[in-house]
């Protein structure tokens, strides 16, 4: 006689043992399905000529994200980012937010493009209504033009007019105390560079009717010499110019108008100077150059701050950008929005996000508000002082005021048309 | 157009020193990277579109040296060294095969080449803009002349591409080398016929134009953003100037290279917004008048 047992026992148990387990890990199951990960979307550049904007932006974000996903998520869920590149070119940004949107489905995005792309993913997000962040642009009429204006998209960056209020107001009162009337402009040829020289000239002369602007000249975006225009700064000799030249672009415009002596008779305000990826490459950074704050990690000179610049130089060997503490605040926004709601219903964040202020290192007195108005960030930290040669690169930091910059860029509004 | 200040900057020494310093540093500059396009083209018949590719590898190559010895001089020669070998490697392996082919399939091979370094130059320096900065030794206050300002580090390298220049007329007409080189661009099945291996005329001819690229971006890499595709827009000049002076003409492309840099000097004073588009317009009123260029042969 067998002792063996019928295979048909056997399956009975197994399957009787296999629904037990079905049954008795049900709420494992549940438990895994609430601790998805929250998907957000960065469309960004990672490659090419300014493949450090997108670097940065990601990196930071990736430090705040995971501090986020340390201190438990929300409600167990970790925010996991699919970061990818448009190569700068904004129908591509546009095409990698649809993807995004519909293939991976992010939840929310955070859109670290410059202006160009910004624009082309302000008008995906304007169809599919994801909730959106845009970390890089800069150019005002994003969030100030009402047309432009939408429930679910948010500016998380400095803005241009407010820039132009803030330098417009520390350079007249520099020209003022040193009796600079004669002011030249270079800029690169492109929006950003037309728009913002003529909102800092505006409101320069608006403070100081005295400045008078005796020659411009406007360099091609990404040129690889600037001799010529050197040559026509040196010929109208200017006692001031103004340029909002960027990186690798201004770097190299310091350095030939170094040897050319420009800087021995004419005083330069640079509003991207003061970033740490511009400041270390200039080999033989002027003393004496204004500039505003773009990232620094002692403005303003609160621990928070420092402590972010040692943590990304710790995990990436370099120092922040101006692109990185937008993207962290971005980060710090969201999550803080997510937790006050309890889940990543988009009505509910975005209308937790508009008005919100939160504790910030970058603000001007320590928070930072999301206006509401416009959905676009204010209060964040703007000042502009001197260069020198060695760090902390930057000295005689004037803060700006936002109550004057509130009232200006209100008047500006209505002079639009959009206040 | 601002023909006034034109009128007042030429009838000002100061401004005339200035700008004329400018436009012959940025002319001789030019004629660095020209006259090896031309001579490439005018012996071996290749119109190398990965020119600006050797000048852009010519500045890396000067960076990488300049970093652990900080000598602007050793710079230099890796700058021109490491592109010629470049250039040796690239004719001896791909281009050598396409010598008398159509010109799109020369135009596709050579895009093949600028896309591969291109990234190469991604790979190993990444893609972020790199700066050399201007040597402490040329760090000096410029000279003031008549009033007018010219940089040390420009007279340096005007003094520098000068006498590149005056070595490569000399060579090329004073040399036994010379006058093979331009034999075997003549004719060269006479030469090969007269035991002359033309193998090695065609690669030390492509060498030495890939190393004038180089000396060039070596050179300019003080003053001048270093980064991917950096090559591209001096490319378009280049052309330009090898249109100008008349292809396969190396004094032509030393007058061109000069008027074109005189035009961006001067047209920024009186033409700020159409330098560019000036330099088109000198390039039609030549072909117009002379097509075969300033220096080129007629037929």
């Amino acid at each position: 006689m067998s002792t063996s047992k019928p295979a048909g026992l056997h399956r009975r148990r197994l399957i009787g043992a296999g629904t037990a387990a079905a049954i008795t890990g049900f709420p494992n199951i549940g438990f895994t399905q609430a601790r998805q990960p929250i998907k957000i979307g960065v469309p960004t550049i990672l490659s090419g000529r300014v493949a450090q904007l997108g670097i940065s932006s990601r990196n930071a974000m990736q430090i705040e994200v995971d501090a986020f996903n340390a201190s438990g998520g929300l409600d167990g869920r970790p925010i996991e980012l699919i970061v990818r590149d448009s190569r700068g070119v904004p129908a591509e940004a546009a095409r990698l937010a649809r993807e995004m949107i519909s293939s991976d489905a992010v939840e929310f995005l955070f859109d670290a493009e410059p202006s160009s792309g910004g624009f082309a993913i302000h008008e995906v997000v304007r169809e599919t209504g994801t909730v959106t962040l845009h970390i890089n642009s800069e150019t005002s009429s994003l969030t100030a033009d009402p047309r432009q204006r939408f429930w679910n998209a948010f500016r998380v960056a400095r803005q241009g007019i407010h820039d132009s209020i803030a330098g417009g107001y520390y350079a007249a009162s520099v020209a003022r105390s040193r009796n600079l009337r004669r002011w030249m402009t270079i800029s690169p040829d492109y929006a950003y560079g037309r728009d913002t020289t003529a909102e800092f000239v505006e409101f320069a002369r608006g403070f100081n009717a005295d400045i008078q602007i005796t020659g411009e000249t406007w360099p091609r975006l990404f040129q690889a010499d600037y001799t010529e225009n050197i040559t026509r700064l040196n010929q109208g000799r200017p006692q001031a110019v103004y340029s909002c030249l960027w990186a690798g672009d201004l770097v190299t415009f310091v350095e030939q108008a170094s040897i050319f002596g420009l800087f021995a008779q004419s005083q330069l305000f640079a509003v991207n100077m003061a970033d740490y990826t511009t400041l270390q490459q200039v080999r033989n950074l002027p003393r004496g150059v204004h500039s505003g704050n773009r990232y620094l990690r002692n403005f303003p000179p609160v621990p928070g701050n420092l402590a972010f610049a040692t943590e990304y130089n710790r995990r990436f060997n370099t120092f922040p950008t101006n692109w990185s503490w937008q993207s962290a605040t971005a980060v710090r926004l969201l999550t803080t929005a997510l937790r006050q709601v309890g889940g990543t219903n988009p009505r509910e964040v975005a209308a937790k996000l508009k008005g919100m202020t939160i504790e910030s290192p970058f603000g001007a007195e320590g928070t930072v508000t999301m206006r509401a108005e416009d959905q676009t960030l204010v209060d964040y930290a703007i000042g502009w002082g001197t260069t020198i040669s060695a760090d902390p690169f930057v000295e005689n930091m004037q803060k700006a005021d936002w109550a004057t910059i509130r009232r200006l860029e209100a008047e500006w509004k209505r002079g639009k048309g959009w206040g | 157009m601002e023909l006034t200040e034109l009128a007042e900057c030429v009838s000002s020494m100061s401004c005339v020193v200035t700008q004329l310093a400018a436009g012959l540093t940025i002319g001789m500059l030019l004629f660095l990277v020209a006259s090896g396009l031309t001579l490439i083209f005018g012996v071996l018949g290749l119109v190398n579109f990965a020119h600006g590719s050797l000048y852009m590898m010519g500045a890396y190559f000067a960076l990488a040296a300049y970093g652990p010895t900080g000598s602007f001089a050793i710079a230099v020669l890796a700058g021109t060294l490491g592109a010629a070998l470049l250039g040796l490697f690239f004719e001896r392996f791909l281009l050598s095969r396409i010598y008398g082919q159509d010109v799109l399939m020369q135009l596709l091979v050579c895009y093949a080449i600028i896309l591969i370094l291109d990234d190469v130059v991604k790979i190993i320096w990444g893609a972020d803009f790199r700066n050399m900065g201007v040597p402490p030794a040329f760090l000096h206050p410029p000279f003031i002349i008549g009033g007018g300002v010219v940089p040390y580090f420009y007279a340096i390298l005007f003094g520098i591409t000068a006498l590149i220049a005056v070595a490569l007329s000399y060579g090329m007409s004073r040399t036994r080398f010379g006058r093979i080189v331009r034999a075997a661009a003549v004719n060269p099945g006479m030469v090969g016929a007269l035991g002359i291996n033309t193998t090695v005329v065609y690669a030390a001819v492509f060498a030495i134009g890939a190393g004038l690229a180089g000396a060039a971006g070596a050179l300019s890499a003080p003053i001048r953003s270093v980064v991917p595709g950096a090559g591209v827009s001096i490319l378009i000049e280049s052309f330009i100037v090898t249109v100008i002076g008349g292809m396969g003409s190396i004094g032509g492309a030393l007058a061109a290279s000069l008027i074109l840099g005189l035009t961006r000097s001067f047209g920024s004073i009186g033409f700020p917004l159409f330098v560019e588009g000036a330099m088109f317009v000198i390039m039609a009123l030549v072909l117009i008048l002379r097509p075969s260029g300033l220096g080129g042969r007629r037929g």
